[in-house]
């Protein structure tokens, strides 16, 4: 099972998500190797040796230097193609994800998404994928090869254990339509806005706050319990909380003791950056929202009615 | 300007889902609804239009045939036009096969944007315009939480782990925009009424020239071997109603010594 595992680097670093990957990857067995792309990698092949890879394959290009898919995609599509790679297994991110979709029309392959694990069975590889909101998990496998993966952020962690790899530099070609999309900006880690991780209770809120200004409810509870607030991905893109305060797949992962989320549906790209907390209250009106499916404490009703109440109560007690 | 809009549909929120035991399929038995993050994408699309005073909105869709509702509530919010792939042989059609299906019948209203929503409602998955833009050889963008439209090009923000990115990209081009780029609008009851006088196409497979091995079960590369119950996550508690919330909530808390 000749295994390929796609690396992602941000600011010259691999990411931990596709370390994890292929870390899993090396426990599976077989012949297992690793692909940078980017622009001044080389340096980061050897660390993936590391992590597993008893082969790193550096593709070093100026057409690779932003964080794009369609590039990447051309240079995957020759190295599977070349190397008979029967597997490639992908730690999900904004940019995997659409590397991998593109990568399973263009061979073509089969791609499963969404794993929270990895087997072998008798042979062959069988992954796990929670389904409909993670209220059902369903074993998925592959018809024919290659065999494509993206595992759910935050499933597999990075085990330092392997020694060196070999590394070899790849020849890049890319394809016209490929170069087309282009960075004008990229993004750089936040360095600014409150900080959320070292919370011990944190009060998050949604798109059922209705309007930017009803995170002063929030506000209010977060000071009377001691915490901070988060918000949702949807309440940040539209720009009513600051994109430092985000938690979940494109944001952070928090654990705090208490984690109130008001207004949040609990969406998965939601949950996997808070299911970690201690204990989870929500606040709903919806009876049928996901967020009731791993929510310790589930309120149905309406948040305006609750929170400033909550509010009220909490201060009480404090005095 | 011609803009395409994907869409689907998926379960209504409401309805308890559920995966066939037998099929190991989803069940679209139920009641189902125009998948509402594909309703931003066609709103996207209207505004476009409205923008720039001219243009033609068509909703493309694969479905089975009952799916035609869903896609007439596209045609009363606005679109002009919709194009539906029915075929039973489309039926387990997986990343790959569908991808296939959709660029053929996007291929043919040969727009200038296509634009989808960022993910479907009932997989979760947010693969589809990856594929699609390779099949189409297309520059595509994903995760627009804003766009804009200037001399032939879209200017795109997009969320990734570390904050906002700014991409450009030459039409024709495909978008997938995120559930905040806007507020999508409801039909309006003339938008519903116009709806039925609407030009809505209904084709099948053989129509867009695909082969048997390249969509459904056959044309699919995944599959699906069993189900099983999610991890169990301990006892929880459910309080409806607004009324004495707040007090359960706290008494939860303080027994619990967490406040
Ligand atoms: C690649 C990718 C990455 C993503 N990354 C993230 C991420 O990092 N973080 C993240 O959060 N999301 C992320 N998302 C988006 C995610 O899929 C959801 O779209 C998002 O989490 C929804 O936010 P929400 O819960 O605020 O809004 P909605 O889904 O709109 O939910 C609002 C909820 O509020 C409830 N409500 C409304 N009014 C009231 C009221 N008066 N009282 C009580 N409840 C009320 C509604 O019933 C509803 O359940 C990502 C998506 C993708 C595709
Ligand atoms: N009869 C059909 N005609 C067109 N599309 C279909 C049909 N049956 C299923 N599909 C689509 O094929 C995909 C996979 O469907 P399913 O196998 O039901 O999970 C989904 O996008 C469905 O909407």
């Amino acid at each position: 099972m000749p295994t390929l595992v796609y690396l992602e680097d941000h600011e010259g670093e691999l990411v931990k998500g596709s370390l994890g990957v292929l870390t899993k990857a090396a426990q599976l067995g077989g012949d297992v190797a690793a692909v940078v792309c980017g622009s001044g990698v080389q340096g980061l092949a050897a660390q993936a040796g590391r992590y597993g890879a008893a082969r790193v394959y550096v593709a070093d290009d100026p057409a690779l230097v932003a964080p794009l898919p369609q590039p990447r995609v051309d240079v995957l599509e020759a190295l599977v193609r070349e190397r008979g790679f029967d597997t490639v297994l992908f730690g999900a991110s904004v940019l995997a994800t659409d590397v991998a979709a593109g990568l399973a029309a263009r061979l073509p392959a089969g791609l499963n998404w969404d794993l929270v694990d990895l087997e072998v069975r008798d042979g062959k590889l069988v992954g796990r994928r929670p389904a409909l909101q993670d209220s059902v998990y369903a074993d998925v496998g592959w018809k024919g090869e290659p065999r494509l993966a993206l595992v759910r952020s935050g499933t597999f962690e990075p085990v330092e254990g392997g020694g060196e790899a070999e590394v070899e530099e790849l020849a890049v070609q890319t394809q016209d339509f490929s170069r087309q999309a282009v960075m004008l900006e990229r993004a750089h880690a936040e360095s600014e806005g409150p900080s959320i991780e070292d919370a011990d209770v944190i009060v998050a809120g949604g798109r059922g706050l209705g309007s930017p200004d009803k995170f002063g409810l929030l506000e209010e509870l977060a000071q009377a319990l001691g915490g901070a607030v988060a918000a949702t991905r949807a309440v940040v893109d539209a720009g009513w909380y600051p994109y430092a305060t985000q938690v979940g797949q494109t944001g952070k992962t928090v654990s705090p003791k208490l984690y109130f989320a008001c207004g949040i549906s609990g969406a998965i790209q939601h949950k996997v950056g808070m299911q970690a907390s201690g204990t989870i209250v929500a606040i709903n009106k919806d009876p049928n929202a996901p967020i009731f499916e791993y929510a310790d404490v589930g309120v149905v009703g309406d948040l305006h009615q609750i929170v400033p109440k909550l509010t009220e109560l909490v201060r009480e007690r404090r005095t | 300007m011609r803009l395409a809009v994907c869409v689907k549909e998926v379960p209504e929120a409401s309805a308890r889902t559920r995966i066939d035991p037998g099929t190991l399929r989803l069940d679209r038995g139920g009641a189902a609804t125009l998948n509402p993050f594909d309703a931003h994408a066609l709103e996207e699309a209207l505004r476009i239009k409205e923008r720039t005073g001219e243009g033609e909105v068509v909703a493309v869709m694969m479905a089975p045939l009952p799916a035609a509702d869903s896609l007439r509530k596209a045609l009363a919010i606005g679109a002009d036009r919709a194009v539906h792939v029915a075929d039973d042989a489309l039926a387990g059609s997986d990343l790959v096969a569908t991808a296939r299906t959709l660029a053929k019948a996007v291929e043919r209203e040969e727009p200038d944007l296509i634009l989808l929503g960022q993910q479907g409602g009932d997989s979760d998955g947010a693969v589809l315009w990856s594929a699609l833009a390779d099949l189409l050889r297309l520059p595509v963008v994903s995760q627009a939480a804003s766009l804009e439209l200037a001399e032939g090009k879209v200017a795109v923000k997009r969320q990734t782990e570390y904050g906002y990115d700014l991409i450009e990209a030459p039409l024709p081009c495909i978008v997938a925009v995120s559930d905040a780029i806007n507020e999508p609008r409801y039909p309006s009851l003339k938008g519903i009424m116009g709806a039925k006088k609407k030009p809505h196409e209904t084709l099948n497979a053989a129509d867009l020239g695909l082969g048997a091995d390249e969509i459904g079960e056959a044309g699919s590369r995944t599959e699906v071997y069993a189900l099983a119950d999610p991890p169990s996550r301990g006892d929880s508690v459910r309080i409806e109603g607004d009324g004495a919330a707040a007090e359960k909530v706290v008494e939860y808390l303080t027994e619990r010594k967490l406040i």
